[in-house]
């Protein structure tokens, strides 16, 4: 069993704060990821579990021990870096097996246990070369492996694909995943990259400036963020936002985004948007994914509205069309066969079954 | 990767496309032009020296050819090499370098590594210490010596002046500073996140001293013993300054003091000696090159 806890967790280099109290609960076996933009406080968060980095305040548990003051090695876990950071002067087999020989485990269950993790990895004819005569996504193997030998209680990976190009960080991601469910080894894994976050998670970590966003499954982050940051930082590309403004008219709600837009609001959210009619400080947020061409059938609470697309972009299976209202830009995604032209008018759908209200004074979404 | 395409192009036979391999053959004429200019410069007075270690005393100093043996003999080699003298100081330097070296390995890269990985209160400052220390001249340091021997003598009753042991306290004063500085070079270069590892593998810094930084730095250790063993060998002043004793000197102040009588130079043997004490130094050169020339360049290519 080796649940990671962080309870209030808080880092400071020279009185500046990286990482400002997070309370993180991590179950056994869990893939968890830690995404957020640069500077964020995600590798201080990892290195402060693997014990590269001392606490300032707070507690860690790994397994229901706490280890504030339990050097790296004592902590039973295993962490992959950025850069490999293979031993240069060993061969594939000498890096997997430093720890293990580092402990003085018998020379047979080494070889079995190095063979095994090479053979989940494919990389069994590589492992007499030097880690110099190895390709990027060999190299990245070779290091996963080195972690996997040692079955720690816990896997840190510090943005382990970013070296890569896109075509293999693709494949390596699956090939994460798969080792995960081979080995089932409980998981923190810090990326930037909110698709590798999506994809590769059970509870995805969105951290800001220190402090968590939010934590949820992939889809629940996607559906109903609780921030305007998680909002806008998943998905691609990012949610619109527009200033708005909620107005009662005869028991019914709308939401008004401009002097000759506004839409009525679903009304299975009435209730929990009436408090907020009449403030000023709303903002609005749909995803580009919502707003499409006219389909022939419409469901509820689906409005079309007319627009002047200014730059359309072909991505082959959508383009996206940008317009703008009342001087913000507003990206949308349509059939590639909608008629979208730079320049001109087209009706669009606005689904507002997927609408987010923001209060801006909090950031939080209503 | 841009190297491989480079020298793929290069080898490629496709002779029409004669500009980059024009230009590289005269690169390589200027190269050998400069090469051939420099080893003549350089291998000049070793050839000289060599050609007049074969002489007799009677044909240095009669006005023949310089450059020319006419009557080859070994006399002086012979004499050298079966003279108890020469042996004696020899064997002194030998001691001395083998024991120098050894110290400032151990102590500079002790002390590389720690200034180099320990982050601890005044590190930076002392990093920047140890190397200040070493641009301090030596014939400066005479006089601090001498009072520092005096006053060893004074308080334990040691005698440290006039022993060739003694250099082996003195000269890591001039290698430690250097060897330290170039080792934090090498040790500063390693990524942080491979001690790291090595960290979480289970290593002690020990352990991660010796079975990672030291083979990493493999190349840097090898440039710095060559160093260390280039000044212990050939240092002059120190012992020209605190050994006296005919048996007491190191091989580089004896040939000077022993084979110049008054104001008799005896050039054949000082000549012969000259180039017997150069060669250790050659052989561990020739040994040790291939690593030299890489420590040198390293860091120019990241495998
Ligand atoms: N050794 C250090 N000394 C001082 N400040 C540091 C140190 N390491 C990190 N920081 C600061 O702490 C903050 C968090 O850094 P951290 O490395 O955790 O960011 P990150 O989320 O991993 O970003 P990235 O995606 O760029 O890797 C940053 O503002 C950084 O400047
Ligand atoms: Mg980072």
């Amino acid at each position: 069993m080796a649940q990671v806890s962080l309870r209030k967790v808080v880092k400071l280099y020279d009185q500046t704060p990286a990482v400002r109290g997070i309370d993180l609960e991590i179950a056994d076996k869990e893939f968890i990821v830690l995404v957020g933009p640069s500077g964020c406080g995600k590798s201080t968060t990892l290195r402060m579990i693997a014990g590269l980095e001392e606490i300032t305040d707070g507690q860690i548990a790994i397994g229901g021990d706490v280890v504030n003051d339990v050097p790296p090695k004592d902590r039973d876990i295993a962490m992959v870096f950025q850069n490999y950071a293979l031993y240069p002067h060993m061969s594939v087999f000498e890096n997997m097996s430093f720890g293990l020989r580092l402990k003085r485990v018998a020379k047979d269950e080494i070889r079995r246990r190095v063979d095994d993790a090479a053979r989940i990895l494919d990389i069994t004819e590589l492992l007499d070369r030097k880690p110099k005569q190895l390709s990027g996504g060999q190299r990245q193997r070779v290091a996963m492996g080195r972690a996997i030998v040692r079955d720690p209680k816990v896997f840190l990976f510090d943005e382990p694909l970013s070296n890569l190009d896109a075509k293999l960080r693709v494949q390596m991601r699956t090939e994460i995943k798969k080792v995960h469910q081979k080995v089932r080894t409980t998981t923190v894994y810090v990326t930037h990259d909110q698709v590798e976050a999506m994809t590769l998670a059970d509870r995805v970590v969105v951290m800001n400036g220190g402090i968590i966003e939010q934590v949820g499954a992939p889809n629940d982050l996607y559906h109903s963020p609780q921030t305007k940051f998680v909002a806008g930082f998943i998905g691609s590309p990012a949610m619109n936002f527009l200033p708005c403004r909620i107005e009662e008219a005869a028991g019914a709600l709308r939401v008004r985004l401009s002097d000759n837009l506004s839409f009525p609001v679903p009304e299975d959210r009435t209730a929990r948007y009436k408090p907020h009619a009449g403030k000023t400080s709303l903002m609005f947020g749909l995803r580009p994914e919502h707003i499409t061409e006219v389909p022939r059938h419409v469901e509820p609470n689906q409005h079309p509205f007319e627009v002047t697309i200014e730059v359309t972009e072909p991505m082959g299976m959508e383009t996206l069309v940008y317009f703008t209202i009342d001087g913000t830009e507003i990206c949308g995604r349509v059939n590639p066969n909608a008629g979208a032209t730079d320049g001109g008018k087209m009706k669009l759908l606005a689904d507002l079954n997927n609408m987010h209200i923001i209060d801006d004074t909090t950031a939080r979404v209503l | 990767m841009t190297a491989v395409t480079a020298s793929d192009a290069v080898a490629a036979p496709r002779p029409k496309y004669g500009s980059i391999s024009k230009s590289r053959r005269w690169a390589l004429r200027w190269s050998y032009f400069f090469l051939v200019l420099f080893a003549i410069f350089f291998l000049t007075p070793p050839i000289y020296m060599f050609i007049t270690s074969l002489k007799s005393s009677a044909e240095i100093s009669a006005a023949t050819n310089p450059w020319w043996v006419f009557e080859p003999t070994l006399e002086n080699y012979i004499e050298l090499l079966t003279q108890n003298q020469y042996l004696i100081f020899f064997r002194n330097s030998a001691i001395v370098s083998v024991c120098v070296v050894s110290i400032t390995m151990i102590i500079s890269v002790l002390a590389a590594f720690a200034l180099a990985r320990m982050k601890f209160w005044g590190s930076a400052t002392l990093a920047t210490g140890v190397f200040l220390t070493y641009l301090i001249p030596e014939t400066l340091l005479f006089i601090p010596l001498f009072k520092t021997f005096a006053f060893v003598r004074d308080t334990t009753g040691i005698e440290l002046m006039n022993h060739w042991w003694t250099l082996i306290i003195l000269y890591p004063t001039l290698t430690v500073p250097f060897c330290t500085w170039i080792m934090i070079g090498y040790f500063a270069s390693i990524p942080k996140e491979l001690d790291e590892a090595a960290l979480i593998d289970g290593a002690t810094w020990l352990q991660t001293l010796t079975k990672i930084f030291i083979p990493v730095a493999l190349p840097g250790l090898i440039a710095a013993t060559i160093f260390a063993f280039t000044v212990s060998w050939a240092q002059f002043l120190y012992p020209l300054a605190f050994t006296t004793s005919t048996d007491q000197l190191v091989l580089p102040v004896g040939i000077v003091t022993t084979l110049i009588k008054g104001d008799v130079f005896n050039w054949g043997q000082i000549m012969t000696g000259a180039l017997l004490g150069a060669a250790p130094p050659l052989i561990i050169y020739a040994f040790l090159m291939d690593y030299y020339i890489a420590g040198l360049t390293a860091g120019a290519t990241k495998g």
